[in-house]
């Protein structure tokens, strides 16, 4: 948590101000049993009406000072906590980005999320509360305590007695507490995990009849939530009625020594009574700073988490000059290349060698989970290499600036994702300059345009958040378009085409061919039907390239490949 | 529907109808409040009482202030017992109030017709069970440890206040209503604030759920910058709404402190001046003080109670919504017991369709004998598994009959129904827990022999060997460490231990390898072997050789016959086995 309190240091004015005016309006409040106990000692027993009011004006007046205080104090408060939100949140969106593909997959996606809403939101409440009470509440306690002594230090003692005996309960019961709502918490997801397996298997629980069990096991989950739900209940239903014993017991210590000490002539009536306001203060104040204590335990957790996120530093290195770059070299080319994933046991990739010219198609097959788009995703470095080397243009990817060699290439992830906003901005993501008519040429080659025409707006046909209001054939289609808009030098289609038939998989092959730019395609597929006519066909299996050559030799030479082959195209051997 | 009066009316009827068993302790709890109240209120006149035997020096009547103390000292033992007697009773009530309707739902969920569970997001259902349920106790715990304190509070301190002092009762009564008054402009006037800000909120997750969500891709294409300006632009906006909303509603409690403070100073000087006058004493003011200092607090528990208990009705407006649900059509009270089932089944003349305005399934009629193999084809989205939902009574046929070895199965119970069929579903669903209690599912008696022959036959005894606990290794809801693949292998596997006269399967294993695809195809074609079987079929082969193909396009059967006739008749089964096998 601490870490993050750079953020709080363009409002230091704001968190200073804020609990200083609060501090003021406490020692205000701290004033108005004297004014009470002088009422009653002077204006009572002379019978000074004018006195009587002037005490009472008094009285109001400080109500206004601490009003006035107390405002302020609250606008510095919210101020400060929102700004320092307002920082931590723009902070933390820039980290997330500056993540490299192997932090992010540890962190998952949800997580970063909460940790930018709901932590965040936590964090804003807890300051706020903390830059409002956190030194009001003791300043309060204490500040009974040393007005009891200004009064009369043998009263007082009874302060010095209660105060710590209060602590100890309101705190011992929160820490005894806190644990078993932690228990409680963890008891009722059990009841939710339950529920939801209920709702998700529901076909196949009644396929096996087996509702009466799992109505049992419900009902077991649900009396020990319900048990410890009551034991943690009777616990904190202890602190009410043991602290109003433990003040009014001390009330009642206070007004048998106020007794002593008014018989002894060193109090008046006025100032018992004042000691006896002081001590009705001092509760309400405890009660409060364990609730602050809670919040601020809590808003801790989240900053510590959001920290967490903050300590995760990108595992990649960028170079910042533009690498050597050779004329002659393939577009791309693997070097031995070795990928193993972050915390994985093994390799997902190992010992890959293979390039590919300028213009070329490659394609990629293998059953899922061998590697395939582990392969892709290395081009434009989302990944490092184990070891070996990937090279663009002959240079290693490593020793290029991340946006320069993203620049060069299109990618086409197999999840069609498009974001909220017209077509064209989303076209645009992959040339922000982009044209119109380039726009629509994208869209022609990724047999897309018609899919726009048919919208109304075209170009500026809102799509909506995740591309809700287009199916999937359409979103496929619409960012094959977006990675066209860039001319890549390197176009990879990690499975695109999954969602189109055949007529039109086929009509994006022949456009792609025919683009003037001449890019280098990488195509990734399951269907041997999409790489059959490939240059070059790299086949992969368990991580390992098992055959690489032309569909024509490898129907010859690779196993995998004659088996993944026959077995969707089984008909021609029938 | 949430603020609707009959809606909150309903769901209060039906939560005192819950509360009605304890109406014991309920009233218990209420004397004791009662109780608790007076006592509470009580002190503060015995401390005026002692504080007046406290006047200067030689005025001190010890006997009488020491008396008072013991009194206070008991009654203040006495409140604090019946204090913790309230709150422990009303823990209790609450949580077992929640837990009979806890238990009310899920025992509903398990008779909800699939039409219902297949309507409703499972999130949402989830959330009505579980979340809903905790708001509503926690309105109903505020309820009843606040509002009747609260509102006896109220009236006992009234009726103390009275018994002091008219006249400067009526300077509390008529001063408390501006703190009230206060605290409710406060609040409407940043209702619109704090809309804003959630509104302002929503749109920045909707941003970070799309930009974070998506990462990847946004890297893909170094469009970082861009995102964060947007991001930015969002986070200022963000700022200035939520220093508004945050800062107005923070106004509220200085507020109501100033207009309280405003009435302590009013009693202060009438009471002084009261005091002086000789018509109540010095103690008889401390009294009154420290009633005026307590007095709007019960007053704003109260407001905030009565928003707290609105909400936990709606929370109960919407699980008493589920609990009421229609539940599937009950079991015939003479409903027979299916046995002998060998696999004959016939549907005639059916209807079926999910929206009575979108006919889907019409006058479709099918015999199947023994042994024979039905393929369901058809495009992705075609409704395939309609037939299934049919099949296994999750729905109801509108017209016509199916039969199994001649019994309606409307007239046979569920349980003998299900369980004659086996039923491999492409989502492969396992239950939290062991892998031998997802085996051992359908049959939780077999013996060890069996479950570990039914999963070689399943070729997924291998794997669950590998595994680190073998057949005891937990596995999460959704399979954890599986693959899709082990994931299917074993539901084929609790399958085969039920050796069921009927089968239901779909075949959608796109996801797999090819290395575990063929395992599980070799599983299922044992899984067939003289069974009466249902496929959702994906491969050629299973096609090929069943007896009867029903083709399916929007959720009508189109077609019915096997491969050659089909592809002979030239239509829509042609027209798919042409564009997806051949090229």
């Amino acid at each position: 948590m601490n870490k993050l309190l750079v953020y709080l240091k363009d409002y230091k004015k704001e968190t200073i101000l804020g609990p200083l005016f609060k501090l003021l309006e406490a020692s205000f409040e701290l004033f108005v049993p004297l004014v009470v106990a002088s009422m009653i000692d002077v204006g009572i027993k002379t019978g000074d009406t004018g006195y009587i009011v002037r005490m009472c004006l008094l009285l109001v007046a400080l109500g206004v000072i601490g009003l006035v205080c107390s405002i302020t104090a609250q606008y510095f408060a919210a101020k400060a906590a929102v700004g320092f939100v307002k920082k931590i949140r723009h902070a933390l969106f820039s980290h997330i980005q500056s993540l490299s593909y192997t932090e992010l997959d540890t962190l998952g996606s949800s997580t970063m999320i909460t940790r930018m809403t709901s932590d965040v939101n936590q964090v804003q409440n807890g300051t706020n509360l903390t830059l409002r009470l956190l030194l009001r509440s003791p300043f309060v306690v204490f500040g009974a305590m040393v007005m009891a002594f200004t009064i009369d230090w043998q009263a007082a003692m009874v302060f010095v007695v209660t105060i710590p005996l209060l602590c100890v309960v309101v705190f011992g019961i929160m820490l005894v507490s806190i644990p078993l709502y932690r228990k409680v918490q963890a008891r009722l997801d059990r009841l939710l995990g339950i529920t939801r397996e209920n709702l998700t298997g529901v076909r196949v629980l009644r396929a096996f009849c087996k509702e009466d069990e799992e109505i049992a096991e419900f009902e077991t989950r649900n009396e020990a939530l319900t048990s410890v739900q009551k034991f943690v209940g009777r616990i904190s239903a202890l602190m009410n009625p043991v602290t109003y014993i433990i003040i009014n017991l001390a009330v009642v210590v206070l007004i048998w020594t106020g007794a002593l000490r008014v018989e002894a002539g060193i109090l008046t009536q006025g100032m018992v009574i004042a000691l006896y306001n002081y001590m009705s203060q001092i509760l309400a104040e405890l009660v409060k700073m364990a609730n602050l204590i809670i919040n601020i335990t809590k808003a801790a957790a989240c900053g510590n988490r959001i920290q967490a996120v903050f300590e995760i530093a990108s595992s990649q290195e960028q170079a910042s000059a533009s690498p050597e770059k050779r004329k002659d070299a393939p577009e791309v080319e693997f070097r031995g290349v070795s990928l193993r994933y972050k915390g994985a046991g093994e390799d997902s990739l190992s010992g890959l060698s293979f390039s590919a010219m300028p213009g070329e198609t490659v394609g990629v097959i293998g059953g899922t989970g061998s590697g395939k788009t582990s392969l892709v995703s290395l081009i434009p470095r989302f990944y490092d290499t184990a070891d070996g080397a990937v090279l663009v243009q002959g240079a290693d990817v490593r020793d290029y600036p991340l946006a320069e060699l993203r620049s060069l290439i299109g990618v086409v992830p197999q999840k069609a994702v498009l974001f909220h906003g017209t077509v064209r901005d989303n076209l645009k993501w992959g040339n922000p300059d982009a044209t119109d008519d380039e726009l629509w040429d994208a869209l022609a080659c990724a047999q897309a345009r018609e899919v726009v025409e048919g919208k109304k707006g075209g170009l500026d046909f809102v799509i909506e958040q995740a591309g809700r209001n287009l199916s999937g054939g359409q979103r496929q289609r619409l960012t094959i378009a977006r990675a066209l808009v860039r001319r890549p030098r390197i176009l990879i289609l990690d499975d695109s085409s999954s969602a189109l038939d055949f007529a039109t998989d086929a009509a994006l092959r022949k456009a792609l061919r025919a683009l003037p730019y001449q890019p280098t395609v990488f195509v990734v597929s399951q269907r041997a039907s999409s790489i059959q006519y490939a240059d070059r066909i790299v086949v992969l299996d368990d991580g390992e390239a098992v055959g690489i050559g032309t569909h024509e030799e490898l129907l010859e030479s690779c196993a995998v490949y004659q088996e993944i082959y026959n077995s969707q195209f089984r008909k021609e051997d029938a | 529907m949430e603020n609707n009066p009959y809606v909150q009316r309903e769901a209060l009827r039906k939560v005192l109808s819950r509360l009605k068993k304890y109406r014991v302790l309920i009233a218990l709890s209420i004397l004791f409040a009662a109780v608790t109240v007076g006592l509470t209120l009580y002190v503060p006149v015995l401390v005026g009482d002692a504080i007046d035997r406290i006047v200067g020096p030689g005025q001190v009547d010890f006997v009488s202030v020491g008396a008072i103390l013991v009194q206070i000292a008991v009654i203040v033992g006495a409140t604090a017992l019946l204090q913790w007697l309230m709150n422990t009773i009303n823990n209790k009530i609450t949580f077992q109030v929640v837990r009979d309707v806890r238990s009310e739902a899920f025992r509903k969920l398990q008779i909800l017709p699939l039409k219902y569970l297949d309507a409703h997001s499972h999130g949402e259902i989830v959330s009505r069970v579980i979340a809903d349920v905790d708001q509503f106790a926690d309105g109903l715990l505020m309820g009843f440890t606040q509002l009747f304190t609260g509102a006896l509070t109220i009236l006992g301190t009234l009726v103390f206040m009275l018994s002091i002092h008219a006249g400067i009762t009526l300077v509390v009564v008529l001063l408390t209503p501006i703190s009230l008054f206060v605290a409710s402009f406060i609040a409407r006037r940043t209702y619109a604030m704090f809309k804003l800000q959630s509104e302002t909120r929503g749109k920045q997750t909707a941003l970070i759920d799309e930009m974070i969500g998506n990462q990847k891709v946004v890297q893909a294409f170094s469009h970082e910058d861009e995102s964060l300006e947007q991001f930015d632009e969002i986070n200022e906006q963000l700022e200035k709404c939520s220093l508004r909303a945050t800062f107005f509603s923070s106004i509220t409690n200085p507020a109501t402190r100033f207009v309280n403070s405003l009435v302590y100073a009013g009693v202060g000087i009438t009471g002084s001046l009261v005091a002086i006058a000789g018509a109540i004493s010095v103690g008889d003011l401390t009294c009154l003080l420290s009633y005026a200092n307590q007095y709007t607090k019960p007053f704003n528990e109260i407001s905030g109670v009565v928003t707290e208990l609105q909400n936990a009705l709606a929370c109960a407006g919407r699980i008493f919504e589920l609990i009421d649900e229609e539940p599937q059509i009950p079991e015939k009270e003479n409903a027979a017991v299916l046995t002998d089932v060998r696999g004959n089944v016939s549907l005639t003349g059916v209807e079926f369709s999910y929206d009575p305005k979108r006919p889907l399934i019409r006058d479709f009629n099918l015999t199947v004998k023994p042994g024979q193999r039905v393929a369901i084809v058809g495009p992705t989205g075609c409704g395939k598994t309609t037939v299934i939902n049919l099949l296994m009574r999750f729905y109801d046929v509108q017209e016509g009959a199916i039969r199994v070895e001649g019994e309606d199965i409307r007239d046979v119970t569920r349980r003998s129904l299900r369980s004659g069929y086996g039923m491999v579903l492409q989502e492969t669903w396992l239950k939290a827990g062991t892998i031998r209690e997802n085996i051992l599912m359908g049959r939780p008696d077999a013996t060890e022999e069996e479950m570990i022959a039914a999963a070689k036959a399943s070729h997924a005894h291998g794997f669950i060997r590998r595994l680190p606990q073998g057949y005891d290794t937990v596995i999460s809801e959704d399979g954890g460490s599986l693959s899709q693949g082990q994931k299917q292998l074993l539901c084929i596997a609790r399958v085969m231990l039920c050796r069921p006269p009927m089968l239901i399967l779909d075949e959608a294993t796109s996801s797999i390898d090819t290395r575990t695809e063929l395992k599980v195809q070799e599983a299922f074609a044992r899984l067939m072997q003289g069974r009466t079987s249902f496929i959702v079929a994906h491969r050629l082969s299973t096609i090929r050789e069943a007896d009867v193909i029903l083709v399916m396009r929007d959720g009508n059967i189109v077609e019915q016959g096997n491969h050659e006739s089909l592809l002979e008749k030239g239509g829509f089964y042609a027209e798919l086995y042409n564009s997806q096998f051949a090229h």
